[in-house]
């Protein structure tokens, strides 16, 4: 739950602070870019969390099974980068997170998080008006007022497995055989219609049942 | 009647059309792949032992990498890569519960969480006194009011005496001088400067023996210097070294310690303590033979100091912990067995603890001379850590031994009691109701009962050996079933001598592959190495055995090495020739025996190589790649929607060449998109022929690309967009296009069996696309397959450090946004601006379970040759920083499988295909007579270069990897 309630407090306190992003404090040697990393409140977690959670009452899951996609990312494993690997800082606690002596000029920054994707961001520092800072997401052109970066989607890596469900044991190539076979059984014998049939089990009859034993009468005939 | 035929067939079309899994399930997660994690070279470490938390010890390492580790087991706590130029400085534990790096020259400083690694805050620090107190770094400012003040010297320790208001900055003048700052520690203002100058000069090191006392060696190494700077005086006191010592031969050398009141000497072999008296009288106190690493002082809680040191013997090592200010006992002296593949002892720190009858107890920490860390306690290594693999140079595979009959791996009969209960935790696991204990109990079974790790070859491929080579000169045979360590070895071609200072390696080569002896010879590896850091330093070489690690023969420092080439001779022993090109240009040909240079002599005039000038005013080469020189092509041409044959342009002489305005060299947001402009071309090495030339306008580098049968995938950054793109060319021959005519192939009109050399110049034509990417690209590689049968994908190593595999039909030049009905038949996949990211094609998503820390994907990603029948990617070896990583994807879901854009098509287009079938066997008969045709050194059109027996080969290999430097190979 420890979790849950954090990343309240974290949203609440990125309400309260929202002053001091993107703002690039001019010196020297470079600007900075101050920024923030969002990860969405989860809501519908995996059913093997739910699970897991009824166990140990906690969302913080040790051992296999229990990867934990549906959590929020640890924020101590999150990298961002700028520039494509020029430059890589960390997240604080609270997801914020700074680049200093970067020059002025169009930059690239890039969050690394397991189980999110997030599109680069466009930065641009400008020289002559300094304290000012432009972000747009490449992935679909949006501009950010304000560097608050959050991931466009979650990513599973893993198949889903899915429920025993009588669907799959009928797609088993089995359960094909055993579906084809019934519909031969019960289905065939209506698409014949019945007084058709009866007259050919009536000529049958007149004919009298070819069996073996006429095929050997016969035969014995001949000879 | 025939409705139920048509439902059935319905159903069944159905259900063919679902798609078939390829990714992986979580709970299949290290069955199939394993991982590994490293932290490199440790060069600082903390400890933290307090009674209440775990223990630990904290570290930081050449790679910089800050690392928490179990004090118990050595297993990470947690794990931080800071960025490449983001060097750690030091480290150090505040208030017991954070985790202090100091890095980047001293100019960044970074507070971690102890117990999870979060950091806490980051802090950049410019020009200011408190960088210079921390780091003792080199380079001292100190700031007042506007003015910067520089102290021009080379500051080598900052001493802040308790309680007062001066901090001293001492250091040498460009070693003829000494020199002494005082400065107001609350304004930084320079309150005194002494300096006084030494005609001899100083050798360079200095070491602190107290608060106003230093010694240095002058320039000779002859003679010891005690300064003293008390009160902003400097006095200088000269001792000659053999006045100490008496039977020394070679120079001294101070070597770095921090005992106080001592510092200690290295002369010859043996390392002497030397104690400063009052006065600048000098006293030895202690000497030892074979000396190896001393730690630093530790203060005892008696308010004595210890200092732990390690001498060599004969397969072990010998510890001993002294009193600081008693050298005639020891507080300890244990004998340690220890590997001799581990080297020599290259640091050690040194930690105590209170045993239960309240005496000191000793644990230290060392690093050895191949980058491992081990833990010594009570005269046993604790744990031990391979920490060497972080930084991996060089990887080949290697196939594993035959099974041999007779020998058979023992089956490990189960009870029927456990039979049964694995049986039902499988049934458990199958219907969804396993319990989280139940899932890795029935992954141990599954990984129990797995072939994977056995040690001889299986049929499809897939079990080899990985041979890797480290930075610190050890070779290592790890197991692709379970990532086990076979067999390491430090190879003697590798390490630091008198003649080879700074040995390091460059690569690996298979050097002998027994095909017709596989039973009764080992293959081996060739390993090449430099002494020096540049390019016309000697070189070294070893020839290692792949299966037991024995290093059967090593010579060196020879001839420079500038580049290696693998030909494709072998000799009768099967030795595969090497032409190594020294900086000279000169050529030597491996191995040095008559017999190979005969072959070599024989072949001479097949074999050319280029160089290219690098450093032109307009363009700069930024990438260059070829087709592996193993890979096998399988399908020769492509038949396309509206029954057309495209055949494949598909030469071993091609080289993909891109280069950048000389201004767009530099990162991301140096340069505007109007000064930056990025050029490819496609080249064919022999003639000089430029097949395709196309410049991307606004963008720039890094570039990354692969070149595989007659495609090349690149991937750059596009200014303008802003955005990663990634472009695709495949190329095609022109000349053969005409030979689809089955009449004309019947009778004999095509120009199929022609010969054709390497020197033609056939039509060609070339398509290309450029798409976006999402993502920075560290590494690029393409899946290869035995057969070269498995469709193709391209393995992206991202900067966040996960590998996708891209199939290679979303690099499909002839993607259009609308494709027709038969196209989409053909496999064709409408065009999208940007490439798709499907994370269930994560080949190793980095993240297999929770307490997993992220795995940088550093230096190098190499593709696996296997059986394709069975497997999409039939394996993925990641080498990262930290950690390796193989994974054999998922088998069983893929049929044989071809080139899919070309199986809607097959179907329909028999004719052709029998038409295909006609000319490849055509070229089979035909082949022979041209490859030998003596009087032409052109070289001709082979068919299936593993083939027939008694061919003879007119051509040598290849094109080395990542210089225009090239060689004809038959134009296959």
């Amino acid at each position: 739950m420890a979790a849950h309630h954090w990343l309240i407090l974290l949203s609440l306190i990125s309400l309260l602070l929202p002053s001091a992003l993107g703002i690039s404090n001019g010196n020297a040697e470079g600007y900075s870019i101050n920024g923030k990393v969002r990860f969405p409140v989860q809501k519908n977690l995996h059913y093997d969390m739910t699970l897991e959670r009824k166990r140990c009452r906690c969302y913080v899951v040790k051992g296999f099974g229990a990867t934990g996609f549906g959590l929020p990312a640890k924020t101590s494993n999150v990298k961002v980068i700028l520039n494509g690997g020029e430059k890589v800082t960390f997240l604080r606690p609270d997801g914020y997170f700074a680049f200093h002596n970067v020059p002025a000029g169009t930059h690239l920054i890039e969050v690394a998080a397991i189980g999110y994707f997030f599109s680069p961001v466009r930065v641009d520092v400008s020289a002559r008006n300094p304290g000012k800072v432009q972000a747009a997401l490449t992935e679909n052109r949006r501009a950010l007022s304000e560097l608050v970066l959050e991931p466009l989607r979650e990513e599973q890596y893993y198949e889903i497995r899915e429920p025993f469900s009588i669907m799959s044991i009928v797609k088993s190539p089995m359960g094909l055989m055993i579906g084809f076979m019934a519909i031969v059984m019960f289905l065939m014998p209506k698409l014949v219609d019945a007084e058709e049939l009866k007259r050919a089990q009536e000529e049958m009859g007149n004919q009298g049942v070819p069996s073996l034993a006429n095929f050997l009468g016969g035969a014995q005939r001949t000879n | 009647m025939n409705m139920a035929i048509r439902a059935f067939l319905l159903l069944l079309l159905f259900f063919a059309s679902s798609n078939p899994a390829y990714s992986l399930y979580e709970d299949q997660v290290g069955l199939m792949d394993w991982h590994q994690q490293y932290i490199g070279k440790v060069k600082h470490a903390v400890f933290h032992t307090q009674k209440a938390a775990r223990k630990r010890v904290i570290v930081s390492t050449e790679e910089n990498v800050v690392a928490s580790l179990d004090l118990r087991h050595g297993e990470i706590f947690w794990r931080h890569v800071l960025g490449p130029s983001d060097v750690i400085d030091q480290i150090d534990v505040a208030l017991g519960k954070y985790v202090i790096t100091l890095s980047s020259g001293g100019s960044v400083l970074r507070a971690w969480n102890l117990p999870d690694g979060q950091m806490v805050w980051e802090s950049t620090l410019i020009g200011s006194t408190l960088e210079a107190i921390i780091t003792n770094s080199n380079k001292f400012e100190g700031r007042q009011g506007q003015r910067d003040l520089c102290l021009c010297i080379d500051v080598q320790q900052l001493i802040y005496p308790d309680g007062s208001e001066i901090i001293y900055a001492v250091g040498l003048l460009g070693f003829s001088g000494f020199d002494a700052f005082q400065l107001n520690v609350k304004n930084g203002e320079l309150l005194k400067h002494n300096n006084l100058l030494f005609p001899a000069g100083f050798s360079g090191d200095l070491s602190f023996v107290s608060d106003d006392t230093a010694v240095a060696l002058d320039s000779t190494g002859k003679i010891l210097v005690v300064i003293r700077f008390q009160d902003g005086k400097i006095s200088y006191h000269q001792t000659h070294v053999s006045q100490l010592i008496e039977d020394i031969s070679g120079a001294a050398a101070i070597l770095p310690s921090k005992i106080p009141g001592m510092f200690t000497l290295k002369i010859d072999a043996s390392v002497i303590f030397i104690e400063v008296i009052n006065e600048s009288k000098l006293k030895v106190v202690h000497k030892i033979g074979h000396a190896n690493a001393v730690s630093d002082s530790l203060s005892l809680p008696e308010g004595q100091q210890a200092v732990a040191l390690i001498q060599h013997g004969d397969g072990k090592i010998l510890l001993t912990v002294k009193l600081g200010n008693d050298w005639t006992s020891n507080l300890i002296e244990e004998t340690i067995q220890m590997d001799r593949q581990r080297g020599l002892v290259h640091k050690v720190f040194i930690n105590s603890y209170v045993r239960t009858d309240r005496s000191n107890g000793f644990r230290v920490l060392i690093v050895m001379e191949d980058h491992s860390l081990l833990l010594l306690q009570q005269g046993e290594i604790v744990w031990s850590r391979e920490d060497g693999l972080a930084s991996v140079i060089d990887v080949k595979p290697s196939e594993l031994p035959v099974e041999k009959d007779g020998v058979s791996v023992a089956k490990v009969e189960h009870s029927l009691f456990e039979w049964l209960k694995g049986h039902l935790l499988k049934l458990k696991g199958t219907l969804m109701i396993a319990t989280p204990d139940d899932v890795v109990a029935i992954q141990k079974i599954r990984l129990q009962s797995s072939e994977k790790s056995k040690m001889t070859r299986d049929h499809n491929g897939f079990r080899k050996l990985l041979i890797v080579l480290t930075r610190a000169g050890k070779v290592f045979a790890l197991h692709t079933g379970d990532g086990r360590i076979v067999w390491s070895r430090l190879l003697n071609s590798l390490r630091k001598s008198e003649t080879c200072e700074n040995p390091r390696g460059i690569s690996l080569h298979q050097w002998q592959d027994p095909h017709h002896h596989a039973l009764d010879e080992n293959p081996s590896v060739l390993v090449v190495g430099r002494c020096g850091y540049n390019s016309d330093s000697a070189g070294v070489l070893s020839i290692v055995d792949t299966y037991t690690g024995e290093e059967r023969n090593h010579v060196g420092p020879i001839h420079s090495i500038a580049h290696i080439i693998p030909l494709h001779f072998t000799d009768s022993m099967e030795q595969r020739l090497h032409l190594l090109v020294d900086a000279n240009r000169h050529a030597h040909v491996y191995p040095r025996t008559a017999e190979a240079l005969g072959i070599f002599q024989r072949e001479l005039g097949n074999i050319y190589w280029y160089a290219a000038e690098t450093d032109k005013e307009s363009e700069k080469i930024s990438a260059t790649a070829t087709r592996s020189l193993n890979e096998v092509v399988h399908t020769q041409a492509k038949v396309t929607a509206d029954q057309e044959v495209m055949y494949k342009y598909i030469s071993k002489n091609l080289l993909f060449l891109a280069t950048v305005a000389p201004k767009a060299v530099g990162p991301i947001g140096s340069v505007t998109p109007d000064e930056s402009s990025l050029v490819v071309y496609v080249i064919d090495t022999v003639t000089g022929r430029i097949l395709h030339r196309m410049t991307h306008h606004g963008s720039q580098g890094p570039i990354k690309a692969v070149f595989s049968e007659n495609w090349i995938v690149y991937h750059y950054f596009n200014l303008r967009a802003h955005r990663y793109e990634m472009s695709v060319i495949e190329i095609y021959d022109q000349a053969r296009a005409d030979n689809k005519d089955v009449l004309k192939l019947v009778f004999g009109t095509h120009n199929l069996t022609s010969p054709i050399t390497a020197y033609s110049r056939p039509e060609v034509f070339t398509k290309s696309q450029s798409y976006f990417f999402a993502h920075s690209v560290k590494t690029m590689a393409v899946t290869s397959t035995a057969k070269g049968i498995t469709s193709k994908q391209v393995l992206l190593g991202t900067i966040g450090d996960q590998v996708l595999a891209l199939d290679k039909r979303f690099l499909d030049p002839r993607r259009t946004v609308n494709p027709t009905q038969a196209e989409k038949e053909e496999g064709i996949i409408p065009l999208t601006d940007s490439l798709p990211i499907i994370p269930q094609v994560v080949v190793l998503e980095s993240m297999p379970w929770e307490e997993a820390m992220e795995h940088p994907l550093q230096c190098y990603m190499a593709e696996w040759t296997g059986n394709p029948v069975r497997s999409r990617i039939p394996g993925v070896v990641c080498i990262e920083l930290e950690a390796l990583r193989w994974k054999v994807s998922n088998e069983g879901h893929m049929p044989l499988n071809y080139p899919a854009e070309n199986a809607g098509r097959l179907r329909r287009t028999l004719v052709y295909w029998l038409g295909l079938m006609a000319v490849e066997s055509f070229l089979r008969s035909g082949r022979v007579v041209h490859a030998c045709a003596p009087e032409d050194h052109g070289l001709y059109a082979l068919y299936g270069e593993d083939s027939l027996p008694g061919q003879c080969r007119p051509a040598p290999p290849t094109i080395t990897n990542c210089c225009p430097l090239g060689i004809v190979w038959d134009n296959y």
